[in-house]
């Protein structure tokens, strides 16, 4: 692909989705901000470390199913403009099951009159019982976490940008993907259009800052930073997903589609830039340790951060991998007590819930938060709030949570705060409950020589 | 003459989560501000802060041209997303924990320190 006016060695990419659970309208202003550009790639990020286990759990019980659920409801309303446009989609949205998620979108395109679309399903990450985590290591984040004790769901490995690249260079106008590092869903496409070298340390790393800037979608646009009176931020019910314009030597613009809410400026693209970063020297990805200890933010423009100076050390030598698996049952509940001595009614209820366990020899992991007092800070020990003391009135509500291995246990501890309707201290009301099953994860390190990335097209033997 | 403020009227931040280990990032408002972040926002006075969470090491990283410092708290998250009993399992609200901290400022940096001003002045 050689570009020769200086308009086209600009590449503009953006991002539609950072989680799984992002606003579904938002991709529609990126993806015509980019056709206007003449094109680029649309990146969607929707794989938690959960979310990839209840995606497996999914496909268990339907192969047809496992990948994002909201998947039509995302791509549905810019696929005719992307493929008409140019503009490549890459997404992880294939969760446990991307040869699924690839019928779906040829499906949708099918319905549009698009024709047979190529689309890539990379393959690889998926290490479910081809790798014994016996000789493997924890990652060095988890390992004070307990050891593994429920029945394994899935192990997933984070793999690098290489098959979403190859499969763009052959074609692919959309690429799905399951467990891949978030940055590379970036890092691939550049690859591709500007045909970095795969020896360009300073370019991939520049690409990966591309990728980590864009994967949490408006978390560089002014979402997840209003503080009012501090950081104001215009129109938050329309924020403007971001978009890269990326030039050739990997320095870019961080802007949004103009017309949208939100901000770009210094303050966003710093809280993002160290947004789950550890050692901001040593960024590790399957495709290159990334420093950004050089990196220079300036203002350019309303709305517009340009970023240079991303610096790349070769990759470590082995790829994180996710194990989740079955954990525990999780009840909650909640009531509410206010007016005068409500602290006081509070405090009683969680006395009484502590005691009605032991009564029933419920003996689960148990915590009670008073919400409008000290919560959110707090440790399992209500450490903070012990000291907490208010005027002689106020509006609280008790939360209370359970966990154990026994539902029936979690069912009858969540019942018990039910029963402090009639049983509880006066005026408790707006019981709210749940039991739900747990997901848990941890990561090991994984030698790359037992992952195999690969793409293939849908339609085509993989 | 100095007072005591807390650390949000002269710095912002973001905490994000991987597993069992919290990271936040505190950044000045105000390049005048940096210095006061290296000096007195140290990474034994954060352990201090979640000293009750169980934390059991933080480290401190500083970026001088982005006049922000990055902690890594390593076992905060009791257990992390997908086991603790926390309403906030993430630790998403934890990055106003640190904010919340108290910090010397000298009065007339304090004053005027409007940081919503100049926030797109390009450069």
């Amino acid at each position: 692909m050689i570009q020769t006016t200086k308009e086209g060695a600009l590449y503009r990419i953006g991002c539609g989705a950072g989680f799984s659970g992002d606003r579904i309208d938002a991709p529609q202003a990126v993806v015509a901000a980019i056709a206007a550009g003449g094109g680029g790639a649309i990146i969607f990020e929707t794989l938690g470390e959960r979310t990839l286990a209840l995606g497996h759990i999914a496909r268990r019980q339907d192969p047809s199913k496992g990948y994002e659920p909201r998947l039509k409801d995302l791509l549905e309303p810019i696929l005719h403009v992307c493929i008409s446009a140019g503009i490549t989609i890459v997404g992880n949205f294939g969760q446990a099951n991307p040869p699924a998620a690839a019928a779906l979108i040829q499906q949708i395109a099918d319905r549009l009159a698009l024709g047979t679309l190529r689309i890539a399903i990379v393959s690889g990450d998926d290490l479910t019982d081809k790798v014994d985590l016996a000789v493997t290591e924890r990652w060095e984040g988890d390992r004070r976490l307990p050891p593994i004790d429920g029945e394994i769901i899935a192990i997933n490995a984070y793999i690098g940008a290489l098959p979403i690249a190859e499969a763009i260079k052959v074609g692919a106008q959309v690429v799905v993907t399951g467990r891949v590092a978030d940055p590379a869903l970036a890092l691939g496409p550049l690859l591709a259009h500007f045909g970095w070298d795969w020896t360009d340390l300073d370019r991939l790393a520049a690409g990966t800052l591309v990728g980590h800037l864009l994967e949490c979608g408006s978390q560089v646009t002014g979402g997840f930073f209003a503080d009012p009176g501090f950081k104001d931020v215009p129109d938050m019910a329309d924020i403007g997903f971001p978009i890269a314009e990326v030039e050739a030597d990997g320095s870019f613009v961080i802007t949004k589609p103009e017309g949208t809410g939100g901000v770009v400026d210094l303050r966003t693209v710093k809280e993002q830039l160290l947004y789950e970063i550890h050692d901001p020297a040593a960024y590790l990805t399957p495709d290159v340790t990334l420093d950004i200890t050089g990196v220079q933010l300036a203002q350019v423009g309303k709305d517009r951060v340009r970023v240079t100076g991303a610096r790349g050390r070769p990759a470590p030598n082995t790829l994180k991998a996710t194990i989740g698996y079955y954990g525990d049952w999780l009840g909650e509940a909640e009531i509410s007590y206010a007016g005068p001595n409500a602290l006081a009614r509070a405090h009683l209820a969680v006395e009484t819930i502590t005691a009605r366990l032991a009564r029933r020899g419920l003996t689960l992991r148990h915590r009670a938060d008073i919400i409008g007092a000290v919560s959110a800070f707090d440790n399992e020990g209500g450490h903070l709030s012990l000291g907490y003391t208010d005027a002689g009135s106020g509006d609280y509500r008790v939360r209370f949570a359970f966990g154990s291995a026994c539902k029936r246990d979690v069912e009858h501890a969540v019942q018990e705060v039910n029963a402090l309707y009639c049983c509880g201290p006066a005026g408790g009301g707006g019981v709210r409950q749940s039991v739900r099953p747990r997901v848990r994860t941890v990561s090991h390190l994984v030698p790359r020589h037992l992952v195999r990335p690969a793409f293939h097209f849908f339609g085509e033997e993989s | 003459m100095t007072r005591i403020v807390k650390l949000h009227e002269i710095a912002h931040g973001r905490s994000g989560d991987k597993g069992n280990r919290l990271n936040v990032s505190i950044i000045a408002y105000e390049e005048r501000h940096w210095p006061i972040l290296l000096k007195q926002v140290t990474a034994e006075r954060v352990a201090n802060l979640f000293a009750y969470r169980g934390v059991t090491e933080v480290r401190r990283y500083e970026l001088p041209h982005l006049q922000a410092l990055n902690f890594v708290i390593e076992d905060a998250l009791e257990g992390g997303v997908n086991s603790s009993l926390a309403i906030d399992t993430h630790g998403k609200c934890l990055s106003y924990h640190v904010l919340g901290m108290e910090v010397l400022v000298e009065d007339e940096m304090a004053e005027g320190a409007s940081p919503n001003a100049d926030a797109q002045g390009v450069t």
